[in-house]
């Protein structure tokens, strides 16, 4: 636990310090939104009917551009050997650095994102459901993201790669997400699908830690 | 199964297993499309675009049956370090994705003149386009790394990861209300389908499986004949 909590704050201090990470996921988030009524027009309504949906593509593409980090500047200045061969489980701390990273970026865009629905006339019954399915949706994609994020450390044009191992997994999270938003809209019940999503990310937090774990002892073997 | 971890014990065995394999999967095919084709009867809604399904599902069910067979060799290959069982899987993957591919296919040319669409977003239509994806992210995978072994064991751990998309796609039509139809093969009851279209589906299935050990077996004498090559190769340079 002590592990844990000094890798979580180790990581969210180098964030701070360096800043640059989470301004840059949330400035891609913002810019691929705008570009939504830029390229399909300004009409209220058809704005309104696709805000969840680009919301929500964005924040995984968002999410997505991070993802390659997440292990790989410890990779290469060598960290990521001893936080392996430390004593703690490699999958507690594999835990903590996706949480620090779910903290710097995953956070930011979920703050950011009732701006976003104003901007593409999300009507007001959407925003808390889709509040609640960021929050409970972006997790699953850190942690999934970690898995890929694992597997390509080291591997020739690994960011490409990762969104290419990692998005088609996405999918489900990405349906149950926007079909909340859809279903507030719609003025239907919403906890079947914040259930699923809920359902997600505990199945995530369970397996993913395990194959993270694996992908690094033999990223740093 | 570690008495197969000696390459050359895998290989007599693949040259024993090699002609049967041929046999079944010409034979089975013959008949099997001769039975679909001309012998069985039209279906009484579809008419005789329900032949399509005799390509279709054996295809649907190989893709599953080679992802499988994928994820348990590689877990084979993580635990045991077991050499051959991560070449089965490595050979595996461009197999099981045409298998895919073709399930796709199929299933779209017979989705127009049924469902009046080429493509649904149901739960079973994009499961298995995960699945196909999946077969991709490995192949991929498999070739990013400069050090092969590297890259085979990460491909392996996704394979692993990825068998979580298997029971969804299985259990896909009935947990969610799809467009696709539910089983009628494989069900606890008995198929819910007559035998004058049961027979020649398990014979294109036969025919199928006849084909994925055939091609198996020739994938894997050529991953060995590489393997050799590139070991002459190294062996010359180190000279």
């Amino acid at each position: 636990m002590n592990a844990f909590s000094s890798l979580l704050k180790r990581d969210l201090r180098l964030a701070f310090r360096q800043g640059s990470d989470s301004v840059m996921v949330i400035v891609f988030f913002i810019v691929v939104v705008v570009l939504f009524p830029l390229s399909i027009g300004p009409e209220q309504k058809i704005l309104a009917r696709i805000s969840a949906g680009v919301i929500w593509v964005a924040a995984l593409l968002a999410a997505m551009l991070s993802m390659d980090r997440l292990f790989a500047a410890d990779y290469e200045d060598g960290s990521l050997d001893l936080l392996v061969i430390s004593p703690h489980p490699t999958e507690i701390l594999v835990l903590a650095k996706v949480l620090a990273h779910w903290l710097t970026t995953g956070l930011p865009l979920i703050i950011v994102s009732p701006l976003l629905g104003v901007f593409l006339y999300l009507q007001a019954d959407g925003f808390w459901v889709m509040i609640m399915s960021l929050l409970l949706g972006t997790p699953i994609l850190s942690l999934i993201g970690a898995i890929g994020a694992a597997l390509t450390l080291g591997a020739r044009r690994s960011g490409v790669l990762i969104s290419l191992l990692i998005l088609p997994l996405f999918i489900p999270v990405l349906i149950f997400g926007v079909s909340a938003v859809d279903a507030a809209l719609m003025g239907l019940p919403t906890r079947p699908q914040l259930l699923i999503l809920g359902a997600f990310l505990l199945f995530a937090t369970a397996l993913s830690p395990w194959a993270s774990a694996a992908a690094l002892r033999q990223a740093v073997e | 199964m570690h008495r197969l971890a000696n390459p050359t014990r895998f290989l007599r065995l693949c040259n024993m297993v090699k002609p049967w394999a041929m046999a079944i999967t010409l034979l089975c095919l013959a008949t099997g499309l001769y039975f679909s084709l001309f012998k069985s009867p039209p279906d009484y809604q579809q008419s005789d675009t329900v032949r399509i399904m005799y390509v279709h599902v054996p295809a649907a069910w190989m893709a599953m049956f080679c992802y499988s067979a994928m994820a348990l060799s590689s877990a084979a290959a993580l635990i045991w370090g077991h050499l051959v069982a991560q070449l089965i899987a490595k050979a595996t993957a461009p197999i099981g994705a045409s298998f895919t591919f073709l399930a796709l296919i199929t299933g779209s040319l017979w989705g127009k003149p049924m469902w009046g669409t080429w493509w649904v977003w149901d739960a079973r239509l994009t499961s298995v386009l995960i699945l196909f994806f999946l077969y991709l992210g490995f192949i991929v995978l498999h070739d990013a790394f400069d050090d092969t072994s590297r890259g085979a064991r990460a491909a392996s751990i996704l394979a692993v990861v990825g068998a979580v998309n298997v029971p969804i796609i299985k259990f896909s039509v009935d947990w969610w209300n799809t467009l696709h139809q539910p089983a009628s093969v494989v069900k606890l009851d008995g198929p819910a389908i007559h035998s004058s279209m049961l027979v020649p589906l398990l014979l294109m299935a036969c025919g199928y499986t006849g084909f994925y050990l055939w091609m198996l077996i020739v994938r894997m004498r050529a991953e060995f004949n590489s393997n050799k090559i590139r070991a002459i190769r190294i062996r010359q340079a180190n000279r």
